[in-house]
């Protein structure tokens, strides 16, 4: 059969087999051919070696495994490296449109599965793989489909520091996306209501691994998000391939986008997903998430229970100098007037006394004091005190204070008040009036 | 609707109760009013603190969109 060559582009060669494809320029060159020269050129060699790989229906779209090595972006944009094993490599190129839809960056030490073509280029004489698509393989392949996500994301921006919002100090409702069943949950549940029970946790179940669990969890944060003030995204550890939901770059975008605040706990501490980049708070572990959406209710208590001292010091330090500036008042007035201004105050500090009961043991047991204190202090002022400087009061015999020469005529029956007790006398004169 | 104020807002409004004491120069009525107030914040504050039971639900799917049912926790 004759072939001609230089014969650009190639007809297809049929062959009959496809294991051993005959190769007929060769034997045809030994027929006698007037037309053609006697030894070939170097040109024609290296395209009659291409058209014998390009004809090669085993070398035409052909799926390789290999470890990258060697990667090199030309200017142009084309990407060639080298694809090995343990004992052979082969030379790749990807062109700049294919290169630009791989949707990962290639690099040295991936382990990828490439589909292309095998292909002689004559210029440099080398046969190459000309990868027109890669899928990573194994763990490689889910490396570079996260350094992927992770770059595109990091470059718009996704992930700094100025985006991250600020948990709320009392969420009132805390929404928990996770697997409903499995510790996760309830620990998340536990910890919440030991630190801070008066929230109202929300659970918003859904799938954590597999293909449909990033849906799921976009759907489970949309639905969770209108109805709360911060969002806990959790799941326990697992392989990367468990793992693997919480590097969808739907899922992040979601995230980052989420209504309220998100805390991300996703796996152990060692494992960063894409979503812990995106989202506002990254916690080691869902228990910490908990902890970190929650303040604690001890310290709530003592907080409560500082403002709590402080309103009843502040109201001590208010009443002890109107008490002083009673005391003072206290001397120069008359002492029914006094014991009114006594029986009012004693009034109020009962009510107060009663009011501070209820700020706790502790404290009902100092205030008690100051306000016993304070009561002997009012003690000094009052009539019976005056009494014990040696004074005595004119009483009536139903006890009302005689305040007045002028109140009483000849004759009255009174009570004379002593400081050790009452004697009881007849007026026998009376004030002229 | 007027809430019932929360945790938070009452203990804000306590806390604002004490510094408005601590201010001074207010008259003893006044000052009295506000510590009443203050007490007042600080029990409901107690309350809440002492009676809260967490509340734990869960969305599920229902005909007319999202619905909420208890959580079992135990």
């Amino acid at each position: 059969m004759w072939r001609t060559f230089g014969h650009l582009p190639p007809e297809p060669i049929h062959t009959s087999c496809l294991a051993f494809p005959v190769m007929d320029p060769i034997a045809a060159s030994r027929e006698p051919a007037p037309a053609l020269p006697q030894a070939l050129t170097v040109s024609q060699l290296a395209h009659l070696i291409r058209e014998t790989v390009r004809s090669n229906p085993l070398l035409g779209r052909i799926l390789v495994r290999g470890e990258v090595s060697n990667v090199q972006l030309a200017p142009a944009g084309h990407v060639f490296f080298t694809l090995k094993d343990a004992a052979a490599q082969i030379s790749c190129t990807l062109f700049r449109e294919d290169a630009e839809l791989l949707g990962f960056d290639l690099e040295d030490g991936m382990d990828v599965v490439v589909s292309g073509d095998v292909d002689v280029f004559p210029r440099k004489g080398t046969v190459q793989l000309v990868v027109r698509a890669a899928t990573p393989a194994g763990v490689g392949a889910f490396w570079a489909a996260y350094q992927r996500t992770r770059k595109k994301l990091a470059a718009e921006g996704l992930f700094d520091a100025i985006r991250k919002r600020r948990l709320p100090s009392f969420p009132r409702r805390i929404g928990v996306v996770t697997s409903e069943i499995g510790a996760v949950v309830h620990d998340i549940v536990t910890i919440l209501r030991r630190r801070y029970p008066m929230a109202h946790v929300i659970v918003a179940p859904a799938l954590v691994q597999g293909p449909g669990a990033p849906a799921s969890l976009r759907r489970a944060l949309a639905a969770v998000a209108d109805r709360v003030d911060v969002v806990i995204l959790a799941r326990g550890g697992g392989s990367l391939e468990d793992l693997w939901c919480f590097n969808d770059e739907g899922l992040a975008r979601a995230v980052a986008t989420c209504r309220v605040p998100v805390v991300s706990a996703i796996g152990h501490e060692t494992d960063v997903t894409i979503v812990d980049f995106v989202a506002d708070v990254r916690a080691p572990t869902p228990s910490a998430a908990a902890e970190l959406v929650s303040p604690d209710a001890v310290e709530l208590t003592a907080q409560l229970n500082e403002a709590g001292r402080l309103l009843a010091q502040e109201i001590r330090e208010i009443l002890s100098v109107r008490r002083a500036r009673v005391k003072g008042l206290g001397e120069r007035i008359s002492p029914r007037g006094l014991r009114r201004s006594v029986e009012a105050n004693r009034t109020r500090l009962q009510e107060m006394r009663e009011t501070l009961a209820s700020l706790g043991a502790r404290e009902v047991a100092r205030h008690r004091e100051r306000l016993g204190s304070a009561g002997r202090r009012l003690d000094l002022l009052s009539p019976l005190a005056t009494l014990q400087r040696g004074y005595a009061i004119a009483e009536r015999e139903d006890g009302h204070v005689v305040a007045h020469a002028a109140d009483v005529a000849a004759g009255d029956p009174l009570a004379v008040r002593f400081q050790d007790g009452r004697i009881h006398v007849r007026v026998n004169d009376e004030a002229p009036g | 609707m007027t809430k019932e104020p929360t945790f938070e807002e009452s203990l804000k409004l306590l806390e604002e109760r004490v510094d408005a004491l601590s201010r001074g120069d207010l008259p003893l009525d006044r000052a009295l009013a506000i510590f009443e107030e203050g007490l007042t914040l600080y029990r409901r504050c107690h309350a809440i603190l002492a009676d809260s039971e967490q509340r734990v639900t869960k969305l599920v799917a229902a005909a007319e969109g999202l619905t909420e049912e208890p959580f079992p926790v135990e």
